[in-house]
């Protein structure tokens, strides 16, 4: 009777551990498909003339998307400018300067701002931005994506800075070093590999993003010359296209998805690898 | 290398933007690309997203010209800053596309259509639309109903049609960019229908003529206020087109036109922009563009199976064109 | 030699041990502090902004309009019942999908998994995350939802199609149920991410007693961190609820975009945020623009509700990690 019941209690052991490997596998499953996908509906279509052309008149096959390309370089660019030095000097208030109740508020609303979804983003810089200036422009869609990196990098930045060990602090104040001097020389130096990984990350995660820029950047069938211009970009290209009736579109819409998916995967191995250069603990640093 | 000789040309181009309608889309698509080799100086960027957004952009001032199949109402004209005025391009067909097995060419009439768009006719062989078909044997399966999830001209085309043919629809939906539909999926624009049914066996939408002949789908006959049942064409389109009444401000509604080849769900689409343009460049290029397109352009529609507009007609769109300041 | 004088004898020193500039060291507080405030001044914005946006559509309806279903931008009557339902259904339908699996992944790699499968599959995980929504949506129009069409519904129809949610026509496929599923896969990484620290946070005393008693590596973790965790589960479920509210692209590809009420889950539906998306650059009405401000601010709040919520459940292990990404 004994053995018996120990052999089940044994079977279950092993039922239980195969249903979660297994539930494992069908979690990761659409990852395998998602990318075999990508790379076996786009990867023919991705050539110099995808790459460097603008897409052709609605029904004409052919064509490419490089303002679309060019278009998110330039967003995602003014997107870090405001936001990643933002997020960073508020990350470091937070971690070197701030009293526990002002640190616990202000995670607080970082946290909700992390929270929001990316739609209202866009709804506020239409409100502020895009009416007042009477256009969709690509500072608008800059502007909304660098709302989403700010909380996000403060984060980010804090956690970060938390792990270098208080000792250096110390050792430079003993020095006689004046504390900015210290945090931007010793500390800052100490977690640069961290917190260029937060910023990266943050980036990679606004250069998917399509809802906000839906009424703050709009589109454009061709080059903007300038930042006051609607502006194409790559999400919304291939939302425009996916959605469309042309058959050459949908093609065209796989591989930018691909060109979109292999750039997010570049700054994720990036990430892992100057993270483990990094002479401090990794800990969630890549859990975006 | 293209790459940097196209920024250079952009460089030193005039963009002008534009938002609305996407019935029109293929056309416009056509001539701005064509105008574009006839004065480089200048880029047109369309952004083909409904005309409830190219009625809302152009009175918030967010572009330069906007695009509408549905004329403006007086309460929307009211709002906009200043004299906007209507100036209508093109005529085209709202079309019935289907997926059927075997494509068979469906005869629909008005009725017919507004209980298939109420959800009071379910099946494709309910005894009204076989009773239309006695050639045909239609399948006993649902209808899957597809309109559009933006607002849109060509829904209100539509609908304009379905309320004057149906009271029953007059009184439930009423006609407008957008409505609220009793029954069916929504899909984006008219390129997003057009995908729908292609991809939804059993379906049927409604789209922009051209859409269904460039994805080479199958779209329905209709009967006509004359009794006739019309295959809607360039000929058909302007045959409805032929009987209108067009009033100073160019809004006028085609739809159920009395002749006897007139194709019953046609509609004009129209730009739209101020009659004192805001930026002199800007309102220089637009007025040439329109002259062009008016004259030259108009050449192109047929082709693409859109009416133009008719000599008479369009004599009196010059005309207004010339009335645009800048 | 004094120590000042070698000091200074290197090269570079000089500069350190001048008097520190007690302004320099204002001013970078200064810098720091205004730039960390941006955020509590983000958090007003948005709300004013959103409640601003909001204010005629809040005039015209009050209260009627959370529970109006009526829709109709023809007639300027606007309720927002079917979206707050369809929001609902997919967000709570896609966490109670996601629920077990990532519950089933984070014990694989807490407590099951061999050392050397850990990283790779939590790597894999976290991949999950990083793929943008209108990719997933690309695939989730292409591949998924046609799938589900052929193969699932029709199943689920057959063997469940006593259930009223589903019955009803199963149509192109594109309905709650599929966005619910795509909801699911959004949110697995972020479930199994909150439910890791969760498991973690046991302290390994617990197993050990477990243990001792003779349990086996499931009776073990069952007993001893499933059972203490139960809380931490339910805030790691919220936290993937909240992140199903938001979800706006991928849903508005495979949901079908029907405002209406079905109990079928093969019917198509609307959420807030893809009603948001399809109808905001085109209300042509200033009423109906201001619904869709009111739309966004309630999902604004139903958010940092179920936000709030997660961190109460998450106590200590809610205020230190991460959330609401």
């Amino acid at each position: 009777m004994n053995d018996l019941h120990h052999q089940w209690r044994k079977a279950k052991n092993w039922i239980v551990s195969g249903l979660c490997f297994a539930c494992a596998l069908m979690v990761l499953l659409p990852l395998g498909l998602v990318v075999f996908h990508l790379i076996r509906m786009g990867a023919s279509s991705i050539d110099w003339a995808f790459l460097t052309q603008l897409p052709n008149r609605a029904g004409e096959p052919g064509g490419g998307m490089a303002n679309a390309i060019v278009g998110s370089l330039i967003l995602i660019s003014l997107a870090a400018a405001i936001g990643i030095p933002v997020g960073v000097l508020g990350g470091i208030y937070l971690a070197e300067y701030a009293s526990d109740r002002r640190r616990a508020s202000i995670r607080f609303a970082a946290d909700l701002l992390n929270g929001t979804p990316s739609i209202v983003w866009g709804i506020v810089v239409y409100a502020l931005v895009v009416r007042p200036m009477k256009g969709a422009s690509a500072y608008a869609g800059g502007l909304a994506l660098a709302l989403i990196i700010i909380p996000l990098v403060i984060r980010t930045t804090e956690e970060i800075l938390q792990l270098v060990p208080n000792g250096h602090r110390e050792a430079a104040l003993a020095l006689g070093i004046p504390k900015w001097k210290g945090i931007v020389f010793i500390v800052l130096k100490t977690a640069r590999q961290g917190i260029l990984s937060g910023a990266l990350l943050a980036c990679s995660r606004v250069a998917g993003e399509t809802a906000p820029l839906l009424f703050t950047a709009a589109g454009n069938d061709s080059w903007s010359r300038k930042l006051s211009e609607p502006i194409a970009s790559l999400p919304r290209q291939i939302y425009d296209f996916a959605i469309g009736p042309y058959d050459d579109w949908h093609r065209q819409a796989w591989a930018g998805a691909l060109i979109l998916m292999m750039v997010a995967l570049a700054i994720n191995v990036t990430v892992r690898i100057l993270m483990r250069g990094s002479s401090l603990p990794s800990g969630q640093m890549t859990q975006m | 290398m293209a790459v940097a000789a196209a920024s250079l040309t952009a460089s030193a181009q005039l963009l002008i933007n534009g938002a609305g309608a996407t019935f029109p889309y293929p056309i416009y698509s056509k001539w701005f690309y064509e105008y574009s080799k006839v004065d480089p100086t200048v880029h047109f960027n369309y952004q083909s997203i409904g005309s409830g957004a190219g009625q809302r952009q152009i009175i918030e001032g967010t572009v330069d010209f906007g695009a509408s199949d549905g004329p403006m109402s007086d309460q929307s004209l009211s709002r906009a800053p200043a004299k906007l005025l209507h100036i209508p391009t093109v005529a085209g067909a709202d079309v019935l596309t289907y997926n059927l097995p075997g494509n068979p060419h469906l005869n629909l009439d008005g009725p017919a259509i507004a209980g298939i768009y109420l959800g009071t006719i379910t099946k494709w062989n309910d005894p009204h639309l076989a009773a239309l078909n006695p050639g045909l044997t239609l399948p006993d399966s649902d209808i899957e109903v597809v309109h559009r999830s933006d607002g849109s001209g060509t829904t209100y085309i539509l609908t304009d049609y379905l309320s004057s043919v149906s009271p029953e629809w007059a009184r439930r939906v009423g006609r407008g960019t957008s409505v609220r539909w009793p029954a069916g999926l929504g899909a984006k624009g008219n390129e997003g229908v057009t995908g729908q049914v292609r991809q939804l066996p059993s379906s049927i939408g409604y789209v922009e003529l051209v859409y269904a002949l460039q994805n080479k789908l199958p779209y329905a006959d209709v009967q006509n206020a004359a009794g006739r049942s019309i295959t809607p064409s360039l000929e058909s389109v302007s045959a409805a087109l032929a009987t209108a009444k067009v009033p100073e401000d160019f809004r006028f509604s085609i739809v159920n036109a009395p002749g006897e080849g007139a194709y019953p769900i046609s509609g004009v689409t129209w730009l739209l922009l101020y009659e004192q343009q805001r930026d002199p460049q800007k309102g220089k290029k637009m007025v040439e563009f329109l002259k062009w397109a008016m004259t030259k352009g108009e050449s192109m529609a047929a082709p693409l199976n859109y009416a133009p507009m008719p000599s008479n007609l369009l004599q009196r769109v010059l005309e207004k064109i010339d009335k645009i300041k800048y | 030699m004094s120590a000042a004088a070698a000091l200074s004898a290197l090269p570079g020193r000089k500069s350190i041990l001048a008097p520190p500039s007690k302004a320099a060291d204002t001013a970078f507080y200064a810098l720091t502090f205004a730039m960390a405030i941006t955020v509590l001044a983000l958090v007003l914005i948005v709300g004013v902004e959103l409640f601003r946006g909001a204010q005629a559509s809040i005039h015209s309806f009050g209260w009627r309009f959370f529970v109006g279903a009526n829709w109709d931008p023809v007639n300027n009557d606007f309720g927002a019942l079917p979206f707050i339902a369809g929001t609902a259904v997919s967000s709570i339908l896609g966490t109670a999908i996601a629920l077990p699996l990532s519950l089933a992944t984070a014990i694989f790699l807490t407590e099951l998994a061999p050392a050397w499968a850990r990283q790779p599959v939590s790597t894999l995980v976290e991949m999950l995350a990083s793929i943008p929504s209108v990719i997933l949506g690309l695939w989730g129009i292409y591949v998924m939802v046609p799938w589900l069409h052929d193969a699932l519904f029709p199943l689920l129809k057959r063997y469940f199609g006593f259930l009223p949610i589903f019955q009803g026509p199963i149509g192109g496929g594109y309905c709650m149920l599929s966005a619910a599923m795509i909801i699911a896969i959004m949110i697995v990484p972020i479930i199994t991410s909150i439910a890791r620290e969760v498991f973690r946070a046991v302290p390994d005393s617990q197993r050990d007693a477990a243990y001792a008693l003779g349990a086996t590596h499931w009776e073990a973790t069952r007993l001893a961190v499933l059972n203490a965790s139960t809380r931490g589960i339910f805030g790691a479920a919220m936290l993937g609820l909240a992140r199903a509210l938001g979800e706006t692209m991928a849903v508005t590809m495979v949901i079908g975009n029907r405002p209406g009420f079905s109990a079928s889950l093969f019917a198509p539906g609307s959420t807030l945020a893809s009603t948001i998306a399809n109808e905001f650059v085109e209300a042509v009405s200033d009423l109906h623009l201001s619904a869709l401000f009111e739309l966004g601010l309630a999902l604004l709040l139903v958010t940092i509700v179920i936000n709030l919520l997660a961190r109460l459940l998450l106590g200590a292990l809610g205020r230190k990690t991460r959330l609401g990404l």
